[in-house]
């Protein structure tokens, strides 16, 4: 038994879905499969922080322009979706930090993105539960909080109100050369295969320059009004950068439940989904170094997953080099809820040959190739960057 | 709090109490921990109306050198051999803001060996008006009786199946509650078959003829069961089905519990090997996990009876006195067939899984309607997708009703296997270093909470 | 024994109530007639399990929210809050430095 379709779209995570919009609403034929069901592999374990990230001048466009997609989206997501433009604090515990703090909000206005510098009375009047005393805050208000497997179940199913199918639970075996194999025998053709199955896509691709980077997140029962905005220390970064080692930052979100989801950490090499007691505690001890009340809240559910880490922490988005079939949509780490709407705007400019939205080439995975072999020494030789 | 154990006894019901005093008994050093204020389990809950041989067992605990940890609760299990527990009720946080020293809210409990004896809870199913106040689980009521819940003159449907349903109406009218009526949705054949088993047992029957004698004034009805109950802020009246007939009886409670489920969460968590919803053990009551042993509900619904010699048995096996252990053991065989036909008298009507109607909640800590599940292919995707058993219950109540209307398996265990303050979860016993150093908000000299990490090495 | 002797006072929302001593306070709640909580969707609830599985019991104890009152035993001048009857009511003040 065969299918044909005009795209093929692997994976129906968050990226995969608007992807699976993108290209059902400009007419094409669409056929996402998912080994499992929608939102529920590292969509389903994410934050679902719609946040604008400096990381790289690149991260930064990509992450803001996406965050347009979002406002812009804003208005017609269902209830569900739990949307709300909290806004984020980047929180500065001193001096070293305020100057940071600064530096930050210059580039953020100079990229059009609104900031605010807080001081440490402001900041405490913003969010009264933080510790004191703290030096202040940048606060950056056009970030926004979402319940991420409702996201990506609302871009599913408005990619097949216009036209796309969805065949899942399916297992593929393997995809190149414009055919995919599934394990129950049956054969789907398309002249586009788009790889977007994050930390999994290196199983269908093993030369992907992708790690599994996993995660824990903690969430409370419901405390309305304990916090307001997503609160993020601005070491966060250095955690972030931090390539080599296990690490964990302060990063705490409101939902509009009144729960508390608790964050980070970030692991390499751990493949098990198992909750790391150790490093969960060192998470929780940092979150209640700024937040101590947090303390005295009751956790319900504690989880973990994989983000799909690249060496320069940019997603790879467009045409394979090694195969004319073959797409990927993929390696997005942190940052695929934020930045899949504007994942899948460039992947259709990519695939109908259009001028992009914003510039393609810090995302083509062809930047990978031309230096391919260096790909596997990347990680274990990146250097520690400051988050200048 | 961190202290060490030859044996850790988790629960405090019957096979938990037999569990620690025989082992205490034996010379171990043993620790006897339950979230309740009071030993017994849900079967003994304290107050009057005791049997002798509850009274009893309860004094024999007290008089042993088994130290209770009453009132806490086991919430994970971070490394072998250790188990993590809190306190079940706290005292406000000092006015000053600041919160419990680490030894009043946190316990390190290591053990040599472990006796999980975490009994059972009832099982519910959703119908229309089962969220209304005052209905409850059979058990439940009769817990919030002995609670100091004022019985008396009040009008008691009680429904659902199992043993438990008459046992609780004839408690409730021993304290004056009337009871309107007994809905058992087992068949008349199928109680007829499990009264003949009951009869091989005499001190059973004798257990049957007083419930009968206190049940006289009421009609127990078999095939038949709540099918709605009306109300507006509380409990009015309830709707009942048996067969064709179908009719309103005004109460003031409905206590209705579809038998018993047991409480695996702990020993999942500790790995140990679950088969058909119950944990699996050897002969001598050992899990697949060597020094784990499990005692009482968990491993098959019995009753007090075969809680109390599981418990025995558990605590014989893990002190090391085998020969004792397998004579016990030898009794415990002679009453498994005992747990079968309670099995099979309690085998739910497939009826009751068109209770629900499309606005009945079956996740009642997230208000999650039957509709939302009705597409859902699995457990997981109905939490991921419709918040269903992502409350504090951690799908308690709605995992085990949707394991019967849809036929889900419930995903993998988790810590905290209850909820657990934050505080608690930035214990940990296997922390050696911190992992990028100290943050920003630590070398400034941001004030720490009193209660961090380091204060509890 | 007189129930002047041994009871024990404790408020309900505010309002004084009188219980013996071993009621647990999800018992003093139901007595006092009040819901115990309002659910996510606004209904009023009442304890369902009894034993602290299910958790429709939480009440508000001397500011501690989220306690299970069917396994919390009556003291002498607890106050105890069941939860406000608008579920969106702002419990911010409760969070207040």
């Amino acid at each position: 038994m065969s299918s044909t379709a005009d795209v093929i779209i692997l994976g129906a995570g968050i990226v995969g879905a608007a992807c699976a919009r993108a290209c059902a609403s400009r007419g094409l034929k669409t056929l996402v499969v998912d080994s499992g069901f929608v939102g529920g592999g590292a969509t389903a374990a994410g934050m679902g922080h719609i946040v604008a990230m400096d990381d790289s001048p690149a991260q930064l466009t990509l992450t803001r322009y996406s965050q347009q997609l979002w406002h812009a989206l804003a208005p017609g997501l269902p209830p569900e979706v739990e949307f709300e433009q909290c806004g984020t604090l980047w929180v500065a515990a001193d001096a070293e930090e305020m100057e940071e703090v600064r530096r930050k909000c210059a580039l953020y206005e100079s990229s059009g993105i609104p900031a605010e510098i807080l001081d440490a009375h402001a900041l405490a009047q913003a969010e009264p539960q933080l510790a004191r005393p703290l030096a202040g805050a940048l606060l950056v208000p056009s970030d926004a909080v979402l319940y991420p497997p409702s996201a990506a179940a609302f871009l599913m199913r408005t990619a097949m109100e216009a036209g796309a199918r969805l065949l899942a639970p399916q297992q593929v075996l393997s995809a190149a050369n414009g055919r995919v194999r599934l394990a129950s025998g049956e054969e789907l053709h398309a002249a586009r295969i788009v790889n977007a199955c994050g930390a999994d896509s290196v199983a269908l691709l093993p030369e992907l320059p992708i790690r599994k980077r996993k995660g824990h997140l903690v969430i409370t029962d419901r405390y309305p009004g304990f916090l307001h905005h997503q609160l993020v220390e601005l070491g966060y970064l250095r955690s972030a950068h931090a390539v080599a080692a296990d690490s964990v930052a302060f990063n705490v979100q409101p939902r509009k439940t009144g729960q508390i989801l608790i964050g980070s950490s970030r692991e390499f090499g751990a493949e098990d989904a198992s909750i790391h007691h150790s490093l969960l505690a060192a998470m929780v001890a940092r979150a209640q170094q700024y937040l101590p009340r947090l303390a005295d809240l009751d956790a319900i559910r504690v989880w973990t997953g994989f983000r799909a880490a690249t060496p320069d922490k940019l997603p790879l988005i467009g045409t394979w080099p090694k195969d004319d079939s073959l797409f990927l949509a993929t390696g997005h780490e942190g940052l695929g809820i934020t930045t899949s709407l504007a994942t899948a705007r460039l992947l259709v400019a990519l695939l109908l040959n259009e001028e992009p939205p914003i510039p393609a080439e810090p995302y083509l995975p062809a930047r990978f190739l031309s230096r391919s072999a260096q790909e596997n020494r990347i990680f274990a030789h990146a250097p520690e960057q400051s988050h200048a | 709090m961190k202290e060490s154990f030859d044996l850790v006894v988790a629960g405090a019901g019957p096979a938990g109490i037999a569990a620690a005093v025989t082992a205490a008994e034996a010379g171990l050093r043993v620790a006897v921990v339950d979230d309740n204020p009071a030993p017994g389990g849900q079967i003994w809950r304290s107050g009057a109306h005791l049997p002798r041989s509850a009274q009893h067992w309860i004094a024999r605990l007290h008089r042993s050198s088994a130290v209770p940890l009453l009132g806490w609760r086991i919430f994970d299990s971070p490394e072998p051999n250790l188990l993590c527990a809190e306190p079940s009720s706290f005292p406000p946080s000092s006015p000053n803001g600041s919160s419990l020293p680490p030894h009043r809210r946190h316990a390190e409990l290591r053990f040599k060996k472990l006796i999980l004896a975490t009994g059972a809870r009832e099982r519910f199913l959703p119908f229309p008006g089962w969220t209304l106040p005052n209905v409850m689980g059979a058990g439940a009521l009769d817990a919030l009786v002995r609670g100091g819940l004022p019985i008396a003159g009040k009008r008691v449907v009680v429904a659902g199946t199992g043993p438990l349903l008459l046992a609780v109406a004839a408690h409730l009218a021993r304290r004056g509650a009337k009871i309107v009526t007994v809905c058992e949705q087992a068949s008349f054949a199928q109680l007829a078959r499990f009264a003949a088993h009951l009869a091989l047992e005499p001190a059973k029957l004798a257990q049957g003829a007083g419930f009968a004698l206190a049940l006289r004034s009421a009609r127990l009805r078999t095939g038949c069961w709540p099918i709605a109950a009306h109300g507006t802020d509380r409990l009015r009246a309830v709707t009942l089905r048996q067969g064709h007939n179908f009719w309103d009886v005004d109460c003031d409670y409905l206590a209705c519990g579809f038998h018993l489920v047991p409480n695996i969460e702990l020993p999942a968590l500790l790995a140990c090997r679950i088969a058909g919803g119950f944990v699996s053990t050897n002969g001598l009551l050992e899990t697949s996990v060597p020094g784990i042993y499990c005692a009482g509900e968990p491993t098959g619904i019995g009753g007090v009876e075969l809680a109390l010699l599981e418990g025995e048995i558990a605590a014989l096996a893990a002190s090391a006195q085998t020969a004792r252990a397998q004579k016990v053991a030898r009794r415990r065989r002679r009453k498994l067939a005992f747990v079968r036909a309670l099995e099979r008298a309690c085998t739910l009507d497939p009826q009751l899984r068109t209770l629900p109607a499309e606005d009945t909640f079956i996740c009642r800590c997230e208000d999650v309607p039957y509709a939302a599940l009705c597409s859902r292919s699995s457990w997981r995707e109905a939490k991921l997708h419709t918040r269903c058993g992502m409350g504090p219950c951690q799908g308690r109540i709605c995992g085990t009703a949707t394991e019967f209307l849809f036929g889900w398996n419930a995903d993998s265990v988790r810590p905290p296997v209850f909820p657990a303050l934050v505080a608690n979860l930035a214990v940990s016993p296997a922390r050696t270093h911190d992992f990028n150093g100290a943050s920003a908000a630590s070398r400034a000299g941001v004030a720490a909470p009193t209660h961090a990490f380091k204060e509890t090495r | 024994m007189p129930e002047s002797v041994r009871s024990l006072a404790l408020t309900v929302n505010g309002v004084p109530i009188a219980v013996q001593p071993g009621t647990t306070v999800a018992a003093a709640v139901l007595m006092a007639g009040a819901p115990t909580r309002i659910s996510v969707t606004g209904e009023p609830r009442a304890p369902l399990c009894g034993m602290g599985i299910c958790f429709e019991c939480r009440v508000t104890i001397d500011g501690v929210p989220h306690q299970r009152s069917c396994q919390i035993l009556c003291r002498s001048g607890m106050q105890v809050r069941t939860a406000p009857s608008e579920p969106a009511a702002n419990p911010a003040r409760e969070f207040a430095p």
